[in-house]
């Protein structure tokens, strides 16, 4: 039942963008690719912030594993593109699961410090070994169009269609959890940690597999990232996109689905809209380029007073009941000992 | 002992300096209702948390149905078939009333992660099992009209009824209560009562109170602490007849009290205290654990 409406609601908005992407031009469907690429990591990001209240400001980094594990083995193995996209999210969510453990001890800005720290450590390894990872240059990725499409189809047009398909299934597989006994887990361990293991949660357990499903998504999202930029390099997965993964997920508005489209649509379009807007009414490039930068906080800055449950919480707002949760709730957290002195009185 | 009933034997706990528990013994047998009373900062919470294994005891033993329980972790209490409820209210303020009693029932679900990634039909008929679980327990405490509302929407007294539903879901053995009464109206308090001895008819209840009245008509059993001590045990026609517990609550050793702190508030326990004193504000320092 459940299973049968998200599966159908997938595909009804598969057969939207397979309509919308025939539409758009080779430059729109690689933007399209690019925001499927970035939704999924948002999403798994928004899920492990919103529902299972835990930061992390390192999802960057599992984005780099899932890109240069699914690189590595498209370049030596030559697996199938689903096969190379499983590894990504694999073996992120594998060292989600070590680093979960770590995080499953740590709270609020203690934890948002660690993972910090790894998406600031975890890039330059592969600086360290060059010939595994090509250094500062990289890895080269690319895929080709299946013959069947005919040689004048588009590349970037299967590519938004292979991102799309595999954002969708990721999309179908966080709503099913979201609703399940889990995701009201994650919500109840979020609200209060005593209260859920004196009802019986494992706490510590339920932290570290949020944290399992968010690396796994940002795996995928990486993985998805390096076949539409045909590239994977230190460069691309330094703090900044971490930071834009948590901005993004923050401004969609946390804990909501639709929310990690609405930060990924925000953080793909605008920047470039913004260049080009900057570019035509004559500012140099260097300062048409730092446009975007400025835009991006002031944006930010709106949407938060105006909407500090992000946009999807402005649209529920009007449309119905709010569920995303305000950042600052993370900080807000109830310590044990507070539960043993308050009272009514 | 074997027989579903919670031990503790000799148990002193210290927090630096301070002996929260002096060598307290106590007994709680299966469906009987078991009161700790005494004044603020006589070790109720501390002794109820040694209970459940939060605090571990400098020495003594605890133990539940024949399982020690010192060190037991929080979360598996509840597979033990204990539940407990805190002094606050505790429920979590992002799900609906509902949602707050089914997380109270999930350690019974049997479908596991993968059947919930997948949204598999198991995972869904368990989450039907679990929510009529849960309208079920709410009906009990009579709070089955609020199982769509928010929790920050309703009445302390209506939270701390869905607080006890969330106990119960889990049918457990041995129920602890803190405080149950504290925000409770007064005129609901013999429907508060009445509704222990029902959870009585199923599990071990202990419960920790300030309000005479509500612990004299339930418990069959009653403990007294005062500074960390045991002073008195027994029915509560025996306890209310005891000098040494009339003397805790009036403050009758004030002058042997060495922190200076004012007598406690609370009405001597006796026939004539039929007007409930929700107790003063906890003595700062004194009850945490």
């Amino acid at each position: 039942m459940t299973l049968a409406r998200h599966v159908g609601a997938a595909l009804v908005v598969a057969v939207i963008l397979v309509l919308v992407s025939i539409q758009l031009s080779s430059y729109r469907d690689y933007q399209m690719a690019e925001v499927a690429a970035y939704v999924v990591a948002v999403a798994g990001l928004t899920v492990l912030i919103g529902l299972s209240g835990q930061i992390s400001i390192g999802n960057g980094a599992f984005m780099a594993i899932g890109g240069y594990a699914s690189a590595l083995v498209l370049i030596h193995l030559g697996w199938p593109l689903e096969a190379v996209f499983a590894v990504g999210a694999v073996v992120a969510a594998l060292a989600g699961a070590v680093f979960g453990v770590a995080a499953a001890r740590l709270r609020g800005p203690y934890l948002a410090g660690a993972t910090l720290m790894l998406a600031v450590a975890l890039p330059t390894i592969a600086n360290q070994f060059p010939k595994q990872f090509g250094g500062d240059q990289g890895l080269s990725v690319s895929i080709s169009t299946p013959a069947f499409l005919g040689a004048t189809f588009p590349p970037t047009r299967w590519l938004a269609w292979v991102t799309c398909a595999a954002a969708l299934i990721a999309l179908i597989l966080l709503a099913n959890l979201g609703r399940s006994r889990v995701g009201r887990s994650w919500r109840a361990v979020r609200d209060d940690e005593v209260a859920a293991a004196l009802a019986g949660l494992n706490v510590a357990r339920l932290q570290i597999l949020a944290f399992v499903v968010s690396a796994a998504c940002a795996g995928l999202g990486g993985a998805l990232l390096a076949v539409v930029t045909g590239i994977v390099a230190p460069g691309a997965y330094t703090l900044t996109l971490s930071i834009a993964l948590l901005t993004a997920a923050v401004l969609g508005g946390l804990g909501t689905l639709p929310g990690a489209l609405w930060g990924s649509l925000v953080l793909v379009l605008v920047p470039t809209y913004l260049t080009n807007v900057g570019a035509s009414h004559g500012l140099s490039s260097a300062a048409s380029s730092s446009v975007p930068i400025a835009a991006y906080g002031v944006i930010l800055i709106i949407v938060m007073l105006a909407f500090p449950a992000g946009i999807q919480g402005g649209l529920r707002r009007f449309f119905g009941p709010a569920t995303a949760t305000p950042l600052t709730a993370l900080f807000r957290r109830t310590p044990v000992s507070e539960h043993q002195e308050e009272g009514p009185s | 002992m074997n027989d579903g009933s919670l031990a503790i034997r000799d148990v002193t706990v210290r927090f630096g300096g301070l002996t929260a528990l002096d060598d307290v013994s106590l007994t709680a047998a299966p469906r009987k209702i078991t009161g700790i009373i005494g004044p603020n900062g006589a070790g109720k919470t501390t002794l109820l948390n040694t209970a459940c294994g939060f605090v571990r005891p400098q020495s003594g033993t605890v133990t539940f149905d024949g399982h020690p329980l010192t060190g037991t972790r929080a979360h598996r209490l509840a597979g033990l078939g204990i539940a407990r409820t805190l002094q606050g209210v505790g429920l979590f303020k992002g799900l609906t009333v509902a949602e707050n009693v089914m997380v109270g029932a999930t350690p019974s679900a049997r479908a596991g992660v993968w059947s919930a990634l997948f949204g598999l039909p198991r995972s869904d008929r368990d989450e039907r099992r679990l929510r009529e679980r849960a309208m079920q327990a709410l009906a009990e405490v009579g709070a089955a009209d609020l199982a769509d509302r928010m929790p920050d929407t309703l009445a302390y007294g209506l939270r701390k009824r869905v607080a006890l539903a969330r106990a119960l879901v889990a049918r457990p053995k041995l129920l602890l209560l803190d405080e149950p009464a504290s925000g409770f109206p007064e005129n609901e308090l013999p429907e508060l009562g009445e509704l222990i001895k029902k959870m009585a008819a199923e599990a071990g209840v202990v419960v920790i109170e300030h309000r005479m009245d509500l612990v004299m008509s339930v418990c069959d059993t009653i403990f007294v602490l005062d500074f960390g001590k045991l002073i008195a045990v027994g029915t509560p026609a025996e306890v209310q007849a005891d000098p040494a517990v009339t003397a805790a609550y009036l403050g009758a050793d004030g002058s042997e009290r060495t922190s200076g702190e004012p007598p406690p508030v609370q009405e001597p326990p006796g026939p004539g205290a039929e007007r409930a004193e929700g107790g003063g504000p906890p003595r700062p320092g004194a009850d945490h654990g």
